[in-house]
């Protein structure tokens, strides 16, 4: 018997139907976008040249899909084997989070016909963190297309063609979860690395400079088991199964590993640069610097404790507080505490929004899709076990 | 592997990786120089009087259109660099604003265009090399034809100067191209810059970039009140002078050292943060990143030894699945 | 400054006498008088009361005319205006008792005249300086009738009702006192020190700059408001740059910058060609030369100005260097250096209540998840926890 299901229950929800509406109404934006530039629906400008569709869909969207990442570096190279069953959600949204920043850096790039470019060797620039950005990302997406090919085939399991194709993907899948765990940890500090050369636009708090691409990959990592957790949690609210808190208090204890690993790397970059005054300077810099510490520090100090770990919704509440807390890192450092000189604002405009909220929308329907016409979620015995 | 060991292998990937990029400043990748032949501006913001010559004649090379102050007006009223507009003159006022160059209720002015750096921001973050430094003069160049406007080049300009023409759904990155874009090619064909012919009082400058720091810092040299035969044009051979009295300037001339240096150069009587320059210091954030970029990807060493490792140790896990029977 | 409602127009005043007189009609006279009102900034209430003070001969002051270092050129420029034309100024609008250049007689008897008009009028005369006034080994450098220019300034001054400078030479030295200014050549208001003096600088003075204020001082009694160097302020409050009609080329960047070349021919800028108008404080734009109209002033006819009204710049700055630009007045405006070409803002507004309602619907949902979880622990399985 398959250690996953299929989650038997309608897919046409009102739930889904609002989504569908939002994904319509991002669709008309984004047909403008195409049609009369990006002004017409950004509010983008010459100091703030990245608004909310590079830095949410991409830099935080991919931050927020590295749980495949997470759970294939526990699952393969730690051998624990007993968070197997997690694995295909996190893939799935993996892929439809990568998949979707792909789309969202589509639709931000100006001169998107020409895309084509980044993959021309003699047009590459080696030096350049955007185009590792690019390729590893395309890469990625790639990788997780094929590690989730298991379970589109496990449908059609009946074709001769599936089976054939399967054969081969077993003997090579071990080469692409490796591939799979290094290309994340390679783009994710990459978009630590944009923020060197944004140089002194970025506020002193988040320009670590060097350490940069460190604390981009701490905090993806961290991201990416939290958001297995919150997916998990969120799943088992939704769909009324029982939560897989005795897996999930597991990956609790990794989190607080991770998140002491970051604020540690964090502090000691902002002591060594003589940054510390700045922490409580109460400007701007300084009271989001500690919201976003108080965020992270929430669910260390949850998750410290077995019994914080044991609970359904305490895990919850400390998954949930540590995935905004990196996306909040990313926000500050990129948007909100960039600062690019005088005369320059910038707050994204309504279309600019929803399209935004219309892929994310897309992003749900596409996970709802799929986890009830393929054999996504684990069977509810494995979990408990 | 127990709890001690995983925290063990945890803190020692976080050292590894911690010395792996921190060693990158040890070995990192130092400002590059200038171009053999570099030519540049120097712009001297007590020289100008805000005629703006320079501003139409850059319009009329480059083949941008004015940019109207409201509605039908047609009179170019740029408020700063835009897909319109490559090369714009600002002013800086302090308290009343009535004396020119004074540093107490004064007022300045300050030319603002690409300052074709030495070691460009834009140029080292651009995926595809469409802008491109030119390995003799290093003048920095933009290529529509392989631009994705993916923008980094704006973000990873210390000046702000690229701007995407946003209300184009085919829109391109504008900056000033020092007059020697395809089709317009004065440097090449012996000419000098537009806003440097343009100019009456020889507050922009054009020539080497050697030259020009020597006269930039000839000037530095001289007393408050000398007369100064201030060259026009081109520094090389300037078509005329012009006899004026040298200021109190600031003791510096911006764009010697500032990350790395830039080709258009900039001498003034206000402290350069008025006049809207950034705060720089002498290392170029290009060649920060790609310091860390090198060390982590150089010839994909340190990548395919992660890969190696990590197919080796997964390959160990999954066999064991294997043996199980084959599902995953 | 007079207020237009101080004066009352007289009906019963004789224009037909004027007409005779000045050999204008009444029309064209009281259009002169209009004109010189507005350029004081009064009305016709101030125009009637200066046609009342031309056509009543009785009220015309005397007038002590000096001549030291000069050309003759400000009294020659005089001669030629038309409005009213000299003889009409010397008969009707004055009465001029002492001038070198146009006494009829000449010699000792003059000289004489000169000192009974200044007992006779004693602090009623006005007293114009054409021509500097030399300092160097006493003033030897100009002597008329024996006595040097610097005793018979200081003898005139002492009980004339106003002084008037007329030229660049009597307001501040003039072409003599360029360097190294050997006679030690200097302007009147420099010379008398602590008098209030009025100057009429250039080179040679606009004539309408003096006789306008003549004017005001006829008809007012008083001299009209002057500025730091004695200048009326009515005439040399504005720069040239100000008014030049050249101006757009300016503000556009179109020089010429040769004589003959295409921007010449163009009527550009003379501003490279050395063009002092963006220093020089003089109405020359304005009312050009000669009253012949069509432009007939230095930079209308295609010369640079060379600032012969401003002291420091005129016989001082080389004609062909540039000018150092005083203001920059608008329209040439300029954006401050934080000023950025913004693109329309659309809808905040809207934009931060989506906002704020993501944030919150994600809040929410996660909170509602949190109860539905709620109470719910997981049987401590010990191996879940340890070696994790």
């Amino acid at each position: 018997m398959s250690e996953y299901v299929e989650l038997k229950r309608p897919l046409f929800t009102p739930f889904f139907m609002a989504l569908a509406l939002l994904v319509g109404l991002a669709v008309v934006f984004l047909a403008v976008r195409f049609v009369t530039g990006i002004g017409a629906v950004a509010n983008l400008g010459g100091g703030y040249a990245w608004g909310i569709w590079v830095v949410y869909d991409i830099v935080v969207g991919t931050a927020l899909a590295c749980g495949g990442y997470a759970l294939a570096v526990t699952v393969y190279v730690f051998n624990k084997g007993r968070y197997h069953p997690l694995i295909r959600p996190a893939l799935l949204t993996s892929l439809l989070g990568y998949g979707f920043a792909a789309f969202g850096a589509f639709v931000d790039m100006g001169r998107w016909w020409q895309f084509y470019n980044l993959f021309l060797p003699w047009q590459m620039n080696i030096h350049s963190v955007m185009l590792e950005v690019g390729l590893c990302v395309s890469a990625y997406v790639l990788v997780l297309t094929i590690e989730f090919l298991p379970t589109i085939l496990q449908r059609f399991r009946v074709h001769a063609l599936a089976q054939k194709v399967e054969k081969v993907l077993d003997r090579v899948l071990f080469f692409v979860i490796a591939l799979g765990i290094l290309l994340p940890t390679m783009h994710q500090s990459s978009l630590g690395t944009f923020l060197i050369a944004m140089g002194w636009k970025v506020h002193p708090l988040w320009q670590t400079l060097h350490v940069q691409p460190l604390l981009a990959v701490l905090s993806a990592f961290t991201m990416g088991f939290a958001i297995v957790v919150l997916e998990s949690s969120l799943a088992a609210a939704a769909f009324r199964r029982a939560p897989e808190t005795p897996l999930l208090a597991g990956l609790g204890r990794i989190i607080v590993g991770l998140i002491a690993a970051f604020l540690v790397v964090r502090f000691a970059a902002i002591l060594w640069q003589g940054k510390l005054g700045r922490v409580f300077a109460f400007d701007l810099g300084s009271v989001m610097f500690l919201i976003e510490t108080a965020l992270f520090v929430y669910p260390l100090a949850v998750l410290m404790s077995p019994q914080g770990r044991r609970n359904a919704k305490k895990l919850l509440y400390a998954a949930a507080s540590m995935v905004f807390a990196g996306a909040l890192y990313r926000f500050d450092a990129f948007l909100i505490t960039f600062d690019p000189g005088p005369g320059y604002s910038y707050f994204p405009a309504f279309p600019e929004i929803m399209v935004t909220v219309g892929t994310i929308a897309a992003e749900i329907m596409a996970y709802l899709y799929f986890v009830k016409k393929f054999p996504v979620l684990p069977r509810e015995e494995h979990a408990a076990a | 592997m127990d709890r001690r060991n995983f925290f063990k292998a945890s803190l020692g990937a976080t050292v590894a990786s911690a010395a792996a990029v921190v060693s990158s400043s040890v070995h990192a990748r130092p400002n590059l120089d200038p171009a053999p032949e570099a030519v540049g501006m120097l712009y001297d913001a007590t020289l100008c009087v805000g005629c703006k010559a320079c501003v139409t004649k850059c319009k009329e090379v480059n083949g941008m259109p004015p940019v109207p102050m409201a509605g039908d007006v047609h009179a170019d009223f740029a408020l700063d660099l835009s897909a319109q507009t490559l090369n714009v003159i600002k002013i800086h006022t302090e308290g009343k604003g009535a004396a020119k160059d004074a540093l107490v209720d004064g007022f300045a002015f300050e030319k603002r265009s690409c300052m074709h750096c030495v070691d460009p921001g834009c140029v080292s973050v651009c995926p595809v090399q469409a802008l491109t430094r030119h390995p003799k003069t290093g003048i920095v160049s933009y290529n529509s034809d392989v631009c994705i406007g993916c923008r980094t080049c704006m973000t990873g300009c210390p000046y702000n100067v690229p701007q995407y023409d946003y209300n184009n759904a085919f829109g391109k990155i504008y900056k000033c191209q020092m007059c020697n874009q395809k089709g317009v090619e004065r440097i090449d064909q012996g000419m000098m810059t537009g806003c440097a012919e343009a100019c009456p009082t020889g507050a922009t400058l054009f020539g080497a970039r050697t030259a020009l720091l020597e006269e930039a810092k000839r000037r530095l040299a001289l007393k408050p009140g000398e007369i100064y035969n201030y060259p026009r044009g081109d520094i090389g051979k300037p078509d005329s002078f012009h006899e004026k009295a040298v200021p109190e300037y600031q003791r510096t001339l911006w764009g010697e050292k500032e990350a790395g240096g830039t080709n258009v150069m900039h001498l003034s009587s206000l402290p350069y943060d008025k006049l809207g320059m950034p705060p720089l210091g002498e290392r170029s954030f290009a060649s920060i990143s790609e310091g860390v970029q090198g060390t982590l990807y150089s010839y994909m060493a340190l990548p395919a030894v992660a890969l190696g490792g990590l197919t080796w140790l997964v390959r160990r896990g999954t066999e064991g699945d294997k043996n199980n029977g084959g599902e995953q | 400054m007079a207020k237009d409602s101080d004066f009352s127009f007289d009906a019963s005043t004789d224009f037909t006498a004027i007409e005779r007189r000045l050999g204008v009609s009444r029309r064209t006279f009281l259009k002169f008088c209009t004109g010189v009102a507005a350029s004081f900034g009064l009305g016709t209430k101030a125009a009637f009361a200066m046609a009342e003070a031309i056509a009543n001969p009785a009220k015309r002051p005397p007038v002590i005319w000096l001549h030291g270092q000069e050309c003759t050129g400000p009294t020659e420029s005089l001669l030629r205006s038309e409005q009213p034309t000299f003889e009409h100024l010397i008969l009707d609008l004055i009465s001029l008792d002492y001038h070198q250049t146009l006494d009829a007689g000449a010699g000792h008897r003059v000289e004489e005249v000169k000192r009974e008009t200044m007992q006779k009028y004693k602090g009623k005369y006005l007293l114009v300086i054409e021509g500097a006034i030399p300092l160097a080994q006493n003033g030897i450098f100009c002597k008329i009738g024996g006595q040097t220019m610097m005793d018979a300034t200081q003898e005139a001054a002492e009980n004339a009702a106003a002084i008037v400078a007329f030229g660049s030479c009597a307001s501040w030295g003039g072409v003599q006192s360029a360097a190294p200014n050997p006679t030690g050549a200097t302007g009147a208001p420099q010379f008398l020190k602590g008098k209030t003096v009025v100057t009429i600088p250039g080179c040679p003075p606009n004539p309408a700059n003096f006789l306008g204020t003549v004017l005001y001082f006829v008809t007012y009694g008083k001299l009209p408001p002057i500025d730091d160097k004695g200048r009326p302020k009515w005439a040399y409050s504005r720069l040239i740059h100000e008014n030049c009609y050249r101006r757009p080329h300016f503000d556009a960047g179109r020089f010429a910058t040769q004589f003959g070349d295409d921007g010449h021919r163009q009527g550009w800028c003379l501003y490279k060609l050395g063009c002092k108008g963006p220093e020089t404080y003089n109405n020359c734009p304005s009312l050009e030369y000669n009253n012949v109209g069509g432009g007939v002033w230095p930079i209308g006819v295609g010369h640079p100005c060379f600032g012969c009204s401003e002291q420091g710049t005129g016989f001082n700055k080389p004609m062909f260097s540039l000018a150092e630009v005083k203001t920059h007045t608008p329209p040439n405006a300029f954006p401050n250096i934080g000023d950025r070409q913004n693109p329309a803002s659309s809808t905040i507004a809207a934009a931060a209540a989506v906002a704020g309602a993501a944030v919150g619907v994600l809040l929410g949902a996660t909170a509602a998840a949190g109860k539905k979880l709620d109470g719910t622990q997981a049987e401590a399985s010990q191996s879940a926890d340890k070696g994790a």
